[in-house]
């Protein structure tokens, strides 16, 4: 991986990597303490149909996962509800052919080739769909996805009547059911997610393009409709290998959730992907060994309220888009904002008394709106921080608060020097842009402001700084 | 219809210089049955700046599609330098509509620009460190290296707009095509993205680019396309960039309309 990559990603990645751990280490706990013998069982994977089974539904996860990170920035996450949908008819019809040709009918490689051929043609038919009518899209996917699961029931009502056969199992299709897994099923969903995850390695770079601007990537040469197609194929693949596990009805959140839960924690696609294979997999791993224990439980109900949980965390929690996440950095902007604005009024009013007089609270009002105590905890803040202190009828700036003011009052008046040379702001709107501006403005571009600055501006209008501003400590290793 | 700058009298059609690098062969573009581009034959002039102007839905956006193969045309067809575009691909460059994406994608502004290259990395490669090298370049020319890490949702407007001219940077290209790349950014973008304009253009690049503000038209362009459907003139700013010319190519529907509320006054009195 790139540099940036690490620079970047890293701390939030750690987090997540922490976060996964403990919450495996609690599953984990919780079942071994709870007395429970059958999840301690299954968790310490002691049975070789346990370890198939959580092994293999553990990859579903990983190949959903990254297979439906594409799908969803790409959005076509309802394409994949449609898909899955679509399966049905071609999973009844499959059994009926087979039941004919004199076999059981119940042979899953069979099976699951109905549902792949069934789904591509549902596929097709949303494409032609699309094509020929000025249907908007989701009508579409519904019309789709109600005909083919429509026939789908219908075809197996049909098949359920005929004496021939039973067709008892056929249903453990639309919900899943872990449990009848087999070895060599594992080792197909094995072979199914490897080869998804190398196509998804290979085309990473080609993906990305399409995702973000298929315009761009067309207008560059790259087929996108082959891309599409590729990529279409692989959430074909991946809902045909998850039928099994999960059922058709609820595959489609193997493919949504994990990448929609990852997307909390991070802003690069290369660690969204990864992220969400892993997601994918803690899913699978712990939802079928919780339905393993249940076995009346569906299995897909479990997975999904797995991964639901994930995501519900992931909402929270996730360090790059968590809601408490986003609370707090809006708080910590307000307490700043405030804390500086209280600093550079103290500093403006007293400017204007004679030296050494205290500032009132009420002189500080007169020169901005402040909103119930805002003003008072911004000034005890400051006191706190050793700059501002109390004295006899209000309060007075320390040596250091000076300093800090001082430098803060340069900065803004840099700003709407900037504002009004470079961005052609009228000076009468300066002030507030200016006073919301500079909280978010870095030292990087402060010093660039200046050297900007000093270079177009006749000098006597830029007020003279006692201190250069240094490069704050905390970057020196950058 | 005899258009003025078509070769009247000839059936094998007007004439188009077998060098330019665009040469656009009466191309017709139509959506459900409706006409956006009627019967457009130009040539694009080689290392100028060309504005694309007209009235909303006049078919500016569409004429670059159109000429980028990114809409079906009804009829006729696009040559660069004589050739298919297939054959000419890597001497296009780009620049969509900034409302066209998706700007809360998981990706930073130099993964944005790196994308210029994936023609040249080519099929199923990596990018490579030099790949970043020449994006973060292609960054610093729009003024924005130091924000190349930044994930693009967190860029204003402007910001944004620089990225993706960026990105059209790191392709390279001879001829590039540039969908309304001044609308809503600040005055200092703005200016920055004009400078880079005309570097491109001195630097014997042809820069076509849909324009909004007819206000800026002349100072900015050496050639003018002005359309409505139909292409009502083109050449030449200065020649082309006429009160007459501007009252045809935008009071076009306003005639139309005073023409229709007239007609059914008329039916009202009888």
């Amino acid at each position: 991986m790139t540099a940036q990559r690490q620079s970047r990603g890293s701390p939030s990645f750690g987090l997540l990597v922490a976060l996964v751990g403990v919450l495996a280490f609690i599953a984990l706990t919780v079942c071994a303490e709870s007395a429970t013998p059958a999840l301690w069982r299954i968790f310490s994977l002691r049975d070789y149909n346990t370890r198939v089974v959580m092994g293999g539904t553990g990859l579903l996860g990983v190949a959903c996962g990254v297979i439906g990170t594409f799908m969803v920035l790409r959005k076509k996450a309802l394409l994949g509800d449609a898909i899955s949908h679509a399966t049905l008819p071609g999973i009844a019809i499959a059994f009926w052919v087979m039941v004919a040709a004199g076999g059981t009918g119940k042979y899953l490689p069979g099976l699951l080739l109905g549902a792949a051929v069934s789904g591509v043609l549902g596929m097709g038919a949303i494409l032609l769909v699309r094509h020929h009518t000025r249907l908007p899209e989701d009508a579409i996917l519904g019309i789709v996805l109600s005909i083919f699961f429509g026939a789908g029931v219908a075809i197996l009502g049909v098949i359920q009547k005929m004496s021939t056969a039973s067709a008892a199992g056929l249903e453990t299709f639309i919900y899943g059911k872990t449990a009848s897994m087999l070895g060599e099923d594992g080792r197909r969903i094995a072979w199914a997610a490897g080869v998804l995850i190398a196509i998804s390695v290979l085309l990473f770079k080609e993906f990305r393009a399409l995702c973000f601007d298929a315009g761009f990537a067309r207008a560059q040469g790259w087929p996108i409709r082959t891309l599409d197609a590729v990529m279409m194929g692989m959430v074909v693949t991946a809902t045909v290998i998850g039928l099994q596990a999960v059922g058709l009805i609820l595959v489609i959140a193997l493919l949504i959730i994990p990448p929609s839960a990852a997307r909390f924690w991070t802003e690069d696609l290369g660690i969204l992907v990864w992220l969400a294979a892993g997601l994918g997999a803690l899913s699978g791993v712990v939802g079928s060994g919780v339905s393993a224990a249940f076995p009346e439980l569906p299995a897909g109900g479990v997975i999904v309220l797995v991964a639901s949980s994930v995501f519900v965390v992931s909402l929270l929690f996730g360090r790059a888009r968590g809601l408490v996440f986003r609370a707090v950095t809006h708080l910590w902007l307000e307490v700043r904002i405030t804390r500086q604005n209280a600093l550079r009024s103290l500093f403006e009013v007293s400017e204007r008394h004679s030296a050494g007089e205290p500032v009132t609270e009420k002189a500080l009002r007169e020169v901005r709106y402040w909103r119930g105590m805002q003003l008072h905890r911004a000034l005890r803040r400051l006191e706190r921080e050793d700059r501002v202190c109390r004295v006899l009828g209000g309060w007075r700036l320390t040596p250091d608060g000076h300093e800090e003011a001082q430098r803060m009052v340069r900065n803004h008046r840099l700003w709407e020097l900037y504002l009004i040379h470079h961005a052609a702001v009228a000076p009468s709107h300066v002030d507030r842009d200016a006073d919301l501006i500079e909280h978010v403005l870095g030292h990087e571009m402060v010093v660039e402001l200046e050297k900007l600055l000093d270079a177009t501006v006749a000098e006597p209008a830029v007020p003279e700084s006692p201190h250069p501003i240094a490069a704050p400590v905390e970057e020196g290793g950058t | 219809m005899m258009l003025p700058w078509k070769m009247s009298g000839q059936p094998a059609g007007p004439e188009h210089s077998p060098y330019a690098p665009v040469s656009i062969h009466d191309v017709t573009v139509a959506y459900h049955r409706k006409p956006v581009l009627w019967d457009v034959d130009l040539d694009l002039p080689e290392g100028k700046l060309v504005g694309v102007i007209g009235p909303n839905g006049a078919g500016k956006s569409t004429l670059i599609k159109a000429i980028l193969g990114l809409v079906p045309t009804a009829s006729g067809e696009v040559k660069f330098y004589g050739g298919t575009l297939r054959k000419h691909r890597a001497l296009v460059g780009y620049v969509p509509q900034r409302e066209s994406v998706d700007w809360d994608f998981p990706v930073s502004a130099l993964d944005v620009v790196a994308m210029g290259l994936y023609r040249r990395i080519g099929w199923f490669r990596r990018i490579r460190r030099t790949h970043y090298e020449e994006a973060t370049k292609a960054l610093a020319r729009v003024g924005m290296d130091s924000l190349a890490l930044r994930q693009i949702s967190q860029l204003s407007g402007g910001q944004q707009q620089r990225v993706f001219l960026a990105r059209a940077l790191a392709q390279d290209a001879q001829i590039y095509f540039m969908d309304e790349p001044l609308v809503g950014v600040d005055a200092a973008t703005e200016r920055v993205i004009i400078a880079l304009l005309r570097e491109l253009r001195n630097a014997g690049r042809t820069v076509v680019v849909v324009h909004h503000d007819l206000q800026s038209v002349a100072e900015y362009f050496d050639h003018v396309i002005m359309l409505n459907t139909r292409v009502v003139a083109a050449g030449p700013t200065a020649e082309v960039f006429t009160q007459d010319n501007l009252l045809k190519t935008y009071g076009g529907r306003l005639t139309l309309l005073d023409e229709a509320a007239h007609a059914v006054a008329r039916t009202g009195q009888r």
